[in-house]
């Protein structure tokens, strides 16, 4: 990595360093960098900018029914007026209840296969050699543009009826293979090519030192992977983590076309619950709030290791 | 047979069902890695081991999808053929065995799932909605629509606007919150957007932008319009205006992602360079622009190129905010329009259109990977 060289003239910079080293802790200093004041104000600003819509949410969801449709939610400040009836609303709800279910036992599934997948394929891209392989890498990158909707109907087709040949099954297709199974391969057949793409750069960036002390301690690429990329990956396998189980969980599109009936996850189930008539609109505020709850939850369990690792390999490149 | 194994685990509750099928998927992961471990080996055993790897996992594998005897003897024999190639391998035994289980998994799903897809859009492209051969009549057909040519501009407007915006905003808010006091929850305000589904943001910005004609407005910005004593404005209506404002949310979503991955970045920039800068008399920002920045570069173009893809696929958004409202198409979601109106062909023109916009940057993309080669 190259640093760009930081000559800029001292004249420039007002006062010199001679009069701040004398201040001492320089250390302390530099990683206090830009918490001036200004900073502050602005990053207050942002964090109200993009909190207030959710916070309208939040208040607009302990409101009583003919309220939300009468007024806006800052009126509340003036009227004081809340219930937690809403949210008893959801939560009686069978359906609400077991869609959540249905969110994490597709959520969770469909987080660890394709990455999994996608860390074997980013290791044979990043450090075994073959023909092709730029080329190939290129390929994968750019299937990310290919938009799911393009890719639902041939999908569908091929996990309804299977795949046949001349009349004859090679594959007999997914029916009766339990509820879940195709929404998991769907979203893991869509996650991979980002996936591989995001892994790859951060594998890469193992020192290649190390990949080659431990062939020449005899291990082959198994043990390699096994032992010494997927511990050193483990804070990018987990940045991805988060966002693979968060764009599974806010989905909607597959689990229209994927998760029927039973399957339905809480944004699908939320949805409907706004396509009847409208009538059910007020309950979308509690329900909405309930939804989000997990995918916080995940997130703040899994924040350190964004903060260990680097999604991207940030320092070198 | 695999059918019926995950028919049988699918009658299991399903919370008993997400470990049950998280671990067999671990348990054949960990024998494909087994496998590649011991593949390169040499001596008659191994040589033996690989064989029957070779011919056996493909036939074991159709078996399971249920397939005819021919399809699995098929699989068998170019099985067979795959331990001949390999053992004849000029980097060695094993070495192709080796390439095919760490890349199979992948392909064999990407190629199913994306790639034949891809190659159907594309014949359709040039087929009518009928099936008949028509060149590029349906390019023809985008490019002669006023409409359309509005959904294009508006496509390139998102793809434009949102991950310079969210970019800037979350570097911004990054850097400002480093090494503060509360950094978690600062992060969490910003990061919020990110774990609501679009089903939640369409209802949240439904009391940002809403308006009623007359009486008591529930969205808060006309809200603010009327306290200060202006008439309500039915935002989502005014042209060019709307596209605009639906960018916003999508920004407000990308943002989070934006901050969570430079603010990673940024704390990886090694503190000595910084105090050597500080020595040098350098203020903060001349410090975050020579040695922050540049410490960061590779994390900005990943961050800059996900969003980028991510505005040029925005559906969710437009399909639930905006198509009531004039001139707020985007490629995307006209797509779908005309797959649900059957019009395949001109759908299909539309992801071919869409794949053309986002060459330039897999190709800058293609660069950068080679470029990172080359140093290393």
């Amino acid at each position: 990595m190259s640093v760009a060289p930081v000559d800029l003239p001292i004249a420039g910079t007002g006062k010199g360093a001679i009069e701040r080293a004398d201040t001492g802790s320089i250390t302390k200093r530099t990683k206090k960098r830009l918490t001036s004041r200004g900073a502050t104000i602005a990053s207050l600003i942002i964090a109200l900018l993009w909190t207030i819509p959710t916070f309208g949410l939040f208040i607009t969801s302990l409101r009583p029914q003919e309220e939300i449709t009468r007024s806006g939610w800052w009126e509340v400040f003036t009227k004081w007026d809340f219930t937690i009836e809403n949210y008893q609303t959801v939560l009686a709800n069978p359906d609400i209840a077991s869609s959540i279910i249905n969110s994490i036992a597709i959520a969770l599934p469909a987080t660890v296969i394709p990455l999994v997948i996608a860390s074997l394929a980013a290791y044979a891209f990043a450090w075994i050699d073959f023909r092709g392989k730029d080329f190939l890498f290129v390929g994968v990158f750019a299937l990310q543009i290919v938009p799911i909707q393009m890719a639902l109907v041939p999908l569908l087709s091929l996990f309804s009826r299977g795949f046949q040949v001349a009349g004859d099954p090679l594959f007999e297709g997914f029916r009766g293979a339990g509820e879940y199974t195709q929404v998991w391969v769907a979203h893991s057949i869509f996650a991979l090519p980002l996936a591989i793409f995001l892994l790859h750069n951060f594998i890469t960036e193992i020192p290649r030192e190390v990949i080659e002390a431990a062939r020449v301690d005899g291990a082959g690429h198994g043990q390699i992977f096994f032992r010494i990329v997927l511990p050193l990956t483990v804070p990018a396998i987990a940045s991805f983590a988060i966002f693979q189980f968060l764009w599974v969980w806010n989905d909607l599109l597959i689990a229209l076309i994927f998760a029927s009936g039973a399957a339905s996850p809480i944004t699908r189930t939320l949805a409907e619950l706004t396509g009847e008539f409208g009538q059910n609109a007020y309950l979308l505020p509690a329900g909405a709030f309930i939804s989000m709850l997990i995918p916080l939850i995940v997130f703040f369990a899994l924040q350190r290791f964004f903060v260990r690792g680097l999604l991207a390999g940030s320092t070198k490149g | 047979m695999l059918k019926d194994l995950l028919g049988w685990i699918g009658g299991f509750p399903p919370l008993v069902q997400i470990p049950v099928v998280i671990l067999a998927f671990l348990v054949v992961i960990a024998l494909v890695l087994f496998f590649v471990e011991i593949a390169p080996r040499s001596g008659r055993n191994y040589t033996i081991i690989r064989l029957v790897v070779a011919v056996a996992v493909p036939a074991l594998a159709l078996l399971a999808l249920g397939s005819i005897w021919w399809g699995i003897a098929i699989a068998a024999v170019v099985g067979g053929l795959f331990f001949l190639l390999d053992y004849r391998s000029r980097e060695g035994k094993g070495y192709i065995l080796q390439l095919v289980g760490f890349l199979a998994p992948a392909f064999i799903l990407v190629i199913i799932g994306l790639v034949y897809p891809t190659i159907q859009t594309i014949i359709a492209s040039f087929q009518s909605s009928r099936g008949a051969f028509i060149g590029f009549d349906n390019f023809a057909w985008i490019f002669s629509q006023p409409e359309n040519l509005v959904t294009i501009r508006n496509t390139i407007i998102w793809v434009l606007v949102v991950p310079v915006v969210s970019t800037i905003a979350g570097l911004a808010y990054a850097v400002f919150i480093d090494r503060s006091r509360g950094e978690k929850v600062f992060k969490i305000l910003v990061f919020m957007p990110m774990a609501i589904s679009f089903v939640g943001a369409s209802i949240i910005w439904r009391f940002v932008y809403g308006y009623r004609g007359e009486g008591s407005q529930y969205g808060i910005i006309n809200g603010i319009i009327v306290a200060l004593g202006g008439d309500p404005v039915n935002l989502l209506q005014q042209v060019p205006l709307n596209t605009f404002l639906l960018i916003v949310v999508l920004i407000w979503v990308q943002t989070g992602f934006a901050m969570v991955v430079l603010s990673a970045a940024i704390k990886n920039v090694p503190a000595e360079q910084l105090e050597a800068a500080e020595i040098d008399g350098t203020n903060s920002f001349q410090r975050f622009w020579n040695v922050t920045l540049p410490g960061i570069r590779s994390s900005l173009v990943v961050v800059l190129t996900t969003i980028s893809i991510a505005s040029l696929k925005v559906f969710d958004i437009v399909r639930t905010m905006g198509t009531a409202y004039p001139d707020t198409g985007v490629i995307a979601n006209d797509m779908v329009t005309l797959l649900q109106k059957f019009e395949t062909g001109r759908s299909s023109a539309f992801a071919v259109l869409l794949f053309l916009l986002v060459m330039p940057i897999v190709i800058y993309n293609a660069r950068q990977i080679k470029k990172q080669r080359e140093i290393r």
